[in-house]
């Protein structure tokens, strides 16, 4: 078996052949490429691509792709014939899930740069302290609808995790047979359920008891509790799950009873990776639209009673601005983007206090 | 108040698997109880009928009777939350609680219980009980540090400081020492003869010396044969079972011929 460690840090890319024809002592050294091999390929490749397109030859796509190829094929073949096929290979995989991932990465980053540029045009204070309320072309803002998705999303969440997380306890903690596979199907089931049916639900289950006319912001969060449940209780099942059964006979050992052991060991244990869960949950159901805009509605004013009339939101007032424009469309299209852009902010935030959640409460060694 | 404990004709179920059959013996109070047998015979399987802890596993269950003072654990109206009171359960690996101090590992039997307790008899107990585990000295300085940052063998002594700050009737002890290099062994076997004083003590060992050093009585487990459930072969007194023991197949596993 003649194998090649190699010096470098390499993955093993496959399986080398046993050559046992030679005795000679493996050779544990091979030749390498220059240190900047790799960015001085991609320098080449991205020169010769954007000559190519400044003389017109190609467009800019084309030019990108065929600067990307002739990279991976340029750096293939080099190291090839300097370093050996595995190598080779090695670098020709790390160009290809590379590429792929800039390729992911582009509607990511078009996205965000379109809502950041024209979202700016009006992200000032007026925007966050006045609501719409007599405004009929410039100015006018977003109090009414930030405080109306703040208000909404945390009514949905009141809602949503206790009963998300006591699902969860008795699926992984308790639920054994028949009632536990029940749950666990309908819980995947809800995970698919359309929103804008979500909101229907919350319209339908209201206008049984307060009549046909019926918008409330306590609607709005039924229904967006609605979708969040299945994510809660998935997030907080795996969670659970990852929990160690040692602790809990630990526990057991030491005549602790089970609920004190759920209560005391399982959930803080586990607290770090159920409290991001949560809060993703959150940033998954904030910027829902549809729900909001058969169950809640729009109104131009302050409303932050969620249990008396319509409310504004974020998602569903960056729909209106743009849906029905005013004269000239350019006051309502910049609120338009200007919402979407707090939103986008706004989840930001969350995932970046869903990952300070997780480091905080995790379990620590030092 | 050490406890006698009287096991008969249990047999011990996974679901449909039999894995030991048939075991009848009785443990001394006040005296160390040795099991040994080779791997798989069902030595911990048995430790953990003891204190109900083998129901936890979800399936398994126990048929015959283990009694202890005149009360069968496994009757009808039995609470495992008091047997566990009073039998107390040191396991194979290690399992410190992550998210607690070391501090607050020695006491968990007392805070996750919510009973009320002055500091200062706090402080002590920890004290009492670390000191017990051989441990004191080495971590009285960082006591409110998190005990998963410990080593496997330190680790090992928080959990038998733990079981031991419960105060249990009953120990029993799953290959403690398998972690533990031999000084820390040999503080744990001593923390044994210490503790057989006033309680009752099991251990399953897999370490021939060990077993004839601190036991009193030795109980042989082993499997009839491969695919067979496992089972008690003979237990006698420990200087019985390592010089003469009465079934040919505990002196071929004692001497090395097989296991
Ligand atoms: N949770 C479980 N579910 C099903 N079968 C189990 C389970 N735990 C153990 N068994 C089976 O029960 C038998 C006895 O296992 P046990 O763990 O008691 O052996 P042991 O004597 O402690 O071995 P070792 O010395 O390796 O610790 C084995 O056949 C094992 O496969
Ligand atoms: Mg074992």
């Amino acid at each position: 078996m003649s194998t090649t460690p190699t010096t470098s840090e390499s993955r093993e890319a496959g399986p080398v052949g046993p050559d046992k024809a030679d005795l000679q002592p493996a050779r544990l050294t091979h030749g390498s490429l220059p240190r900047r091999a790799a960015p001085g390929v991609l320098l080449a490749a991205a020169v010769l691509g954007a000559a190519l397109w400044l003389l017109g030859v190609f467009g800019p796509v084309a030019a990108t792709l065929l600067a990307a190829a002739l990279y991976t094929a340029g750096l293939y073949l080099w190291s090839r014939s300097v370093e050996g096929a595995r190598k080779a290979f090695d670098r020709f995989v790390t160009a290809m899930v590379t590429s792929a991932f800039l390729l992911a990465l582009l509607p990511l980053v078009s996205v965000l740069f379109t809502v950041f540029d024209r979202g700016f045009e009006r992200f000032d204070a007026e925007f966050f302290t006045y609501s719409m309320r007599n405004v009929v072309g410039e100015g006018g803002g977003v109090h009414h609808a930030l405080f109306g998705t703040l208000i909404i999303t945390g009514l949905a969440t009141l809602i949503a995790v206790p009963i998300g997380m006591l699902t969860a306890i008795y699926l992984v903690e308790y639920g054994r047979g028949r009632l536990a596979r029940y749950i666990t199907f309908f819980v995947d089931v809800m995970t698919g359920i359309p929103s804008i049916v979500a909101g229907l639900f919350a319209v339908a289950l209201f206008q049984l008891f307060l009549g046909p006319a019926a918008r409330m912001g306590v609607m709005g969060a039924v229904a967006l509790s609605v979708l969040m449940i299945p994510i809660v209780v998935r997030s907080t099942e795996e969670m659970l799950k990852l929990v160690p059964n040692e602790l809990r006979e630990a526990s057991f050992a030491l005549a602790v009873p089970k609920w004190r052991t759920i209560m005391k060991v399982v959930l803080p244990t586990a607290a770090a990776g159920i409290g991001s869960g949560v809060t993703l949950a959150i940033a998954r159901v904030i910027g829902e639209t549809a729900p909001l805009l058969v169950a809640v509605g729009m109104t131009t004013s302050d409303n932050f009673n969620p249990f008396d009339g319509r409310m504004a939101t974020l998602s569903v007032f960056s729909y209106t601005q743009y849906a029905s424009p005013g004269v000239p469309p350019v006051f309502s299209l910049d609120r338009a983007w200007a919402a979407a852009l707090t939103l986008i902010l706004i989840v930001m935030v969350l995932n970046l206090l869903a990952r300070l959640i997780a480091r905080f409460f995790a379990p620590k060694t030092r | 108040m050490a406890k006698r404990i009287e096991v008969n004709g249990l047999d011990i179920y996974y679901g449909n698997f039999l894995a030991v059959q048939g075991v009848s013996m009785t443990i001394q109070p006040q005296s160390v109880t040795a099991l040994i047998g080779p791997s798989g015979c069902g030595k911990s399987t048995f430790l953990r009928t003891l204190n109900r802890m083998h129901e936890l596993v979800p399936g398994a269950r126990v048929e015959g009777k283990v009694v202890m003072d005149d009360q069968d654990l496994y009757g009808a109206d039995v609470d495992p939350v008091n047997v566990r009171r009073q039998i107390g359960m040191v396991f194979q690996r290690p399992n410190p609680f992550p998210t607690m101090s070391i501090y607050d590992n020695v006491v968990a039997g007392v805070k996750l219980n919510s009973k009320r307790m002055k500091k200062a008899d706090m402080d002590a107990l920890v004290e009492r009980s670390l000191r017990a585990a051989n441990l004191w000295d080495e971590v009285k300085d960082r006591l409110s540090k998190p005990g998963s940052g410990l080593s496997g063998g330190q680790q090992q002594r928080l959990c038998i400081a733990r079981a031991v700050a419960v105060q249990p009737e009953v120990l029993l002890m799953d290959e403690p020492c398998s972690a533990l290099d031999p000084i820390s062994t040999m503080a744990i076997e001593d923390l044994m003869m210490q503790l057989k004083s006033e309680y009752t003590i099991v251990i399953v060992t897999h370490n021939m010396q060990q077993a004839a050093r601190v036991s009193d009585t030795t109980g042989f487990f082993n499997l009839k044969a491969v695919g067979e459930p496992g089972g008690l072969v003979e237990v006698d007194a420990t200087d019985k079972i390592f010089s003469n023991p009465s079934v040919q197949a505990t002196e071929d596993y004692i001497s090395g011929r097989f296991g």
